[in-house]
């Protein structure tokens, strides 16, 4: 059955296309000096009223992580921009880091300069080494205008080694310590004691684009778009059974439903929000579903760091809930019980529904097992596995015991 | 000195010897030995004045930290959801019936080793494989033995 | 920092200091939260999840071990929420674990088992991890059997490696479901820098790390008519073995102890104090003799400081990480070692026993021992100069067995001829005790006085602290020794393998001018060896500590010199310390080895 949007279909509704991410003005040395002119605390008021959320899956207020930072006494503070992008069907901070990324160092500058910091690190995930070439050319540049303009702030890329829980602030800082990427216990948070125990920020490469937008245009700007609790817009990874895969800047706060007329084959069955960690939509929930952060249009509201994976009607749920979980059970850090333990039990536990050997009702153990995985689970990992876990076992029942 | 002991001296001075230097320098060592052997985690540890243990516990749990021999080029090929939907067994069984080799193997010529990871980041574009640090996407079995043949040739011309 | 903060427990208003976690808060207000990872010896982990509370007003659980209490909180540690968290986390260890209790050496005293026992996990319907997995044993060291299918994976044993001892033979490796705890290159304990000092499986909460036990063996030996079985017991066992057997930590049982021993059948109860006296006349002998060539004869070859060598960790610690400082080490055999040379050859003789049918047992509060006895170079009597090695627990183990009730046993005393000790032997058990005794013996030798302390307690040598020193100055020395006459002997004393290092360092650096060193390899010494009651923890070490000093003062006999066996030994076997025979002996060669 096709799925065509009905040709009365309110506009109001309608998917926003936006282009602030990717605009290249080449005036980053522009907006840097003149943001630097400005007093600290204008700068992260800006980015409070802002409301600007974190883009890398979290959602924690950017202004406020920045404040806290400020406000801290220590003398050594860092820097860290998280482009250790892994979850399944993310891939926008690689274009960012291609194509935008002066944008990166600016805020990352900017950060410094609030907070009083004066290193700053990109961890990049080792899969994107290819990027290195260039992004040292850009590096080598902004480190030739902060000499000549006096800033006292210096970047180096810290390159991961292919282990997916580093995306998780405090494992990236272990990782960059030198040691096993095992998140740490929180609190105490980044904030209050990061890299080498010093006042850290860690921003994902999206999260700190945005900031040079609303540094460049100013809070209302970017407030003014999306919705209430959701403002501004986001990069979403689009993949999957799509005829238009790729990266698009959208306003927050659309339907689900309008996304799938413009990027579903006609044929969607579900749709993945948020990647692995995140929640299936199932074709008779897409009018319920809004992609932001809290409070909702109507219905579920579910937060992301913009994958987008959409599945026809010929992908086996089964198929694909076993996918993520084995994804899980090998990035795991293993630290922690829930998590190392659960995520086997969750994988060999549908294969063994699956093929009879335990019962349908055993389904509903896994389901409480992922409850005690968000309640107990060390780290988000652990505690986001119940969110794919449940929503395609919950939605597609069926295809997990037959 | 042999060259074990050169390259860990020479990544040393480049990256420090603290503990924070140990990503860093396992890295390059890998970069060139293509993996780590217990000799080379050895002389990571003399340099940096730590201990052995704690060398192969963080190496260990880097998927690109080898600790096995592999060749000179290692194959990883993505099979998170997406790539697999979009046939990256297909790509595999060409791999395997092009080098001869199954998953985790190495030729015995030592030019190829074949592995899966996890997701790349090229989701729109699946599916996807890196050989050592290239990127390759949007790939077909046909597309794969060219890929393939290429890096065979270079190798032939040395 | 006297700050207080005012939270709730379970509904009970509660003041505590601002700082404490949960777990603390908790235990100050009666209320046992269960932990497993959590170790009063070690830094905090927070990876079971076991200790998990519930913090109103947020919906995930916290770690009670691992949260500071705030302004405010409201905790529950008893909630459904909580409970139900809880048991499903045991449930999944217990699917991680192999759980055929009936034929693991740790049944009845195992953490695990506790818990499922009070949460009364009465079925398994998670699927067992571990017959899916090649998972290993190794027992190849002779002290310590690494079984991999019972770890939980909390991270003990790797945190007291690291941590509590600076040795890192352990490790975490991998990561998801291939991660597991193991050495460099997953080799054996055997082949890498383990020292074999136990203190893992100490703070292992479960069977996944034991010692090898030898109990079979011993009961065999016992059984044979023709093997005539000595056994000799540490000063350090004496103040365990009760909390095996049902007591209190700080009791010292030496006479049940030897009465127990008797009724198990060995053919002789001898007594380790006995060649502790022994050590410290050598030793003492061997620091004055070191002294004079340094001072007098201004031989530069001479080592200073001496280091002590009867903790067998430690030398395998100093062999791996320190080997161009073997020659620091004293030459004097551990007094394990001593007594088993001595039983073959001087014993042997006197009781006209053949040296071949004498089975020579230890019962040693140490799993290092296991390996000391088995070194190549302990032969010199002719025969594997100590048979078996058994732990304080294996010995609680053959009196369980043997079915005797230790609170009816009559004290009895140990048998003649290398049974006699004194005060200055028993303190060997505890950290700072060699040094005491020997200074005990030493500062006498020299200036026919006492030690200037009240009733021959040497206060300033003991204690907890890692690294300790105490400064003695030699006034108006005899004769013989008039050479020391104004100089400060400079002693330390260190304890736990972490803080040998540090002393080690300053001397390979140049910066220490010590004399004389005490080192252990365990925290607190011998009483909280590798081989000692689990669980142990800085309270129980402190209780054990306080019964060996009480036992020292009980003696009639309270320095080594004076022991009358020992006066015989010298006078019908060795006629001088540091004479031919001692040196044949008594005196050992050490190893060197790689540091990797």
């Amino acid at each position: 059955m096709r799925i065509t949007k009905p040709a009365n279909m309110a506009t109001s509704n309608q998917l926003k296309r936006v282009d602030f991410i990717f605009r290249n003005e080449n005036d980053w040395e522009k907006i840097l000096s003149s943001t630097l002119q400005r007093k600290p605390q204008d700068l992260i008021n800006e980015l409070i009223s802002s409301e600007l959320k974190g883009r890398g899956g979290a959602g924690f207020p950017t202004g406020l992580k920045w404040k806290l930072t400020a406000e801290s006494k220590e003398k050594e503070k860092y820097v860290i921009c998280n482009a250790d992008e892994g979850e399944p069907g993310t891939f926008k901070d690689r274009e960012i880091l291609s194509r935008v990324p002066y944008k990166v160092l600016t805020a990352m500058a900017i950060c410094g300069y609030i907070t009083g910091a004066k290193r700053g690190f990109i961890y990049l995930r080792g899969e994107y080494r290819f990027l290195l070439p260039e992004l040292n050319k850009v590096i080598d540049e902004f480190d030739y205008y902060c000499q000549e303009t006096n800033l006292d702030f210096k970047i180096s890329i810290f390159m991961g080694s292919g282990a997916y829980i580093c995306g998780e602030e405090t494992a990236l800082m272990e990782s960059m310590e030198g040691k096993r990427g095992e998140p740490r216990n929180k609190p105490p948070f980044p904030t209050q004691s990061g890299f080498m125990g010093k006042p850290t920020v860690i921003n994902n490469v999206e999260t700190l684009v945005h900031t040079f937008t609303i540094f460049k245009y100013g809070a209302k700007k970017f407030y003014d778009l999306g919705v209430q609790y959701s403002r501004g817009t986001k990069l979403f990874s689009v993949s999957g059974d799509t005829p238009k895969p790729g990266i698009y800047e959208l306003e927050l706060g659309m339907s689900l439903q309008d996304f799938v007329y413009e990027f579903g084959d006609g044929d969607t069955k579900a749709v993945q929000v948020g990647g692995a960690s995140g929640f299936l939509v199932p074709r008779k929930k897409f009018k319920d579903a809004a992609i932001g952060f809290k409070g909702k249009l109507t219905g579920i509201s579910l937060p992301t760091g913009g994958s987008m994976m959409l599945f026809n009607s010929s992908r086996s749920m089964f198929n694909v809930l076993d996918n993520y979980l084995e994804f899980f059970r090998e990035e795991s850090c293993g630290q922690c019980t829930p998590c190392r333990v659960g995520c086997q039990q969750l994988l060999l536990g549908i294969k063994a529904v699956k093929r009879g050997e335990k019962p349908a009702s055993y389904l509903d153990k896994l389901l409480r097992l992922t409850e005690t995985m968000q309640y107990t689970a060390k780290c988000g990992l652990g505690q986001s596995v119940a969110n794919s876990f449940s929503s395609i076992v919950e939605n597609f029942r069926e295809e997990m015991i037959y | 000195m042999d060259p074990i002991q050169t390259l860990v001296k020479n990544l040393a001075e480049k990256h420090g010897r603290s503990r924070e230097s140990v990503l860093p320098i396992l890295q390059g060592v890998v970069e060139q030995e293509k993996f780590l052997s217990e000799r080379s985690m050895i002389e990571i540890a003399r340099e940096i004045d730590i201990p052995a243990a704690d060398v192969y516990g963080t190496a260990t749990f880097y998927s690109f930290l080898e600790t096995k021999p592999a060749g000179k080029f290692i194959i990883r090929v993505c099979k998170t959801i997406t790539c697999a939907m979009k046939g990256k067994n297909q790509i595999l069984f060409a791999i395997q019936d092009m080098l001869k080799i199954s998953l985790g193997e190495t030729t015995p010529d030592k030019q190829f080793t074949l592995l899966e990871t996890n997701c790349l980041g090229w989701c729109h574009k699946a599916p996807a494989m890196l050989i050592n640090d290239e990127i390759y996407t949007e790939l077909t079995p046909e597309k794969v033995r060219e890929i393939l043949s290429a890096y065979m040739k270079v190798n032939a011309n040395h | 920092m006297n700050k207080k903060v005012n939270i709730s427990i379970n509904g009970f208003p509660v003041e505590i200091s601002a700082g404490k976690t949960i777990l603390e808060a908790a235990e100050e207000q009666g209320i046992t939260i269960p932990t497993l990872c959590h170790h009063k010896d070690l830094c905090v982990a927070g990876n079971c999840r076991v200790c998990v509370v519930e913090v109103a007003g947020q919906n995930r659980l916290s770690a009670a071990c691992a949260t500071p209490c705030e302004e405010g909180m409201e905790i529950l540690t008893n909630s459904l929420k909580v409970r139900n968290s809880r048991k499903q986390i045991i449930e999944l260890l217990l699917a991680e674990h192999n759980a055929d209790c009936t034929k693991c050496y740790r049944n009845g005293n195992c953490e695990l088992q506790t818990l499922a026992s009070e949460y009364k996990i009465m079925t398994q319907d998670f699927i067992e991890l571990v017959p899916l997995k090649h998972v290993s044993i190794d027992s190849y060291s002779p002290s310590i059997i690494k079984d991999d299918s019972k770890c939980i994976r909390c991270q003990r044993c790797v945190r007291t490696c690291a941590g509590l001892q600076g040795v890192n033979a352990l490790t975490v490796a991998h990561k998801g479901d291939k991660m597991k705890i193991t050495t460099f290159f997953e080799k054996v304990m055997r082949d890498v820098v383990c020292t074999n000092c136990g203190q893992c499986v100490n703070h292992c909460p479960t069977g996944a790390l034991v010692e090898k036990n030898y109990i079979e063996e011993v009961w065999e030996a016992i059984a044979n008519p023709n093997k005539h079985v000595v056994v000799q017991t540490a000063p350090a066992v004496r103040v365990g073995l009760g909390e095996e057997l049902g007591m209190k930590p700080g009791k010292s049982i030496t006479g049940k102890m030897v009465a127990a021993l008797k009724r198990l059948g060995f053919d002789s109860v001898l007594d380790t104090d006995f060649t502790a006296d022994l050590t410290i006349i050598e030793e003492g002998t061997e620091l004055l003799t070191r002294l004079k060539k340094a001072l007098v004869d201004k031989d530069k070859s001479v080592s200073l400081p001496m280091a002590t060598s009867c903790s067998p960790g430690w030398i395998k610690y100093i062999e791996h990480m320190f080997p161009d400082h073997l020659k620091n080490l004293s030459t004097c055999k551990s007094p394990q070692q001593m007594f088993g040379a001595l039983v073959k050859t001087y014993y042997a003789n006197a009781r006209n026993i053949k040296p071949e049918d004498i089975v020579s047992v230890s019962i040693m509060p140490c799993t290092a021992k296991k390996y000391e006895a088995f070194r190549p170079e302990m032969h010199d009597s002719g025969y594997r100069d100590v048979d078996y090695v058994l732990t304080t627990r294996e010995l609680a183990i053959l009196i369980k067995q043997a079915g005797l009730d230790f609170n009816k046993l009559e004290p009895a005393k140990y048998d003649r001829l290398m049974g006699e000790s004194s005060g200055a032997a028993v303190i060997f058990g505890a950290t700072g005790g060699v040094m005491e005794a020997a200074l005990r013996t030493a500062y006498e030798i020299v200036t026919g006085r006492e030690v200037p302390f009240e009733n021959l307690n040497i206060t300033p040598v003991r204690g907890v602290d890692g690294i300790r020193e105490a400064t003695i100055k030699i006034e108006n020395p005899v004769e013989e020794w008039a050479f020391l006459d104004g100089v400060e002997l400079k002693c330390a004393i260190a304890h736990g393998l972490i803080n040998a290092k540090s002393v080690m360092e300053s001397i390979r650096a140049g910066t220490s001018d010590y004399h004389f060193i005490e080192f252990m390899a365990c925290p607190g010494g011998c009483l909280g060896g590798g081989g000692q009651p689990i669980p142990t923890n800085p309270e129980i070490r402190q209780k054990r500590a306080e019964a060996i000093y009480a036992e020292d003062e009980g003696l009639p006999i309270r320095k080594s010199h004076e022991n009358h066996e020992i006066t015989k030994l010298y006078k019908d076997f060795l006629k001088e310390p540091l004479g031919e025979v001692s040196h044949h002996l008594l005196h050992t060669k050490y190893t060197q080895r790689e540091r990797y």
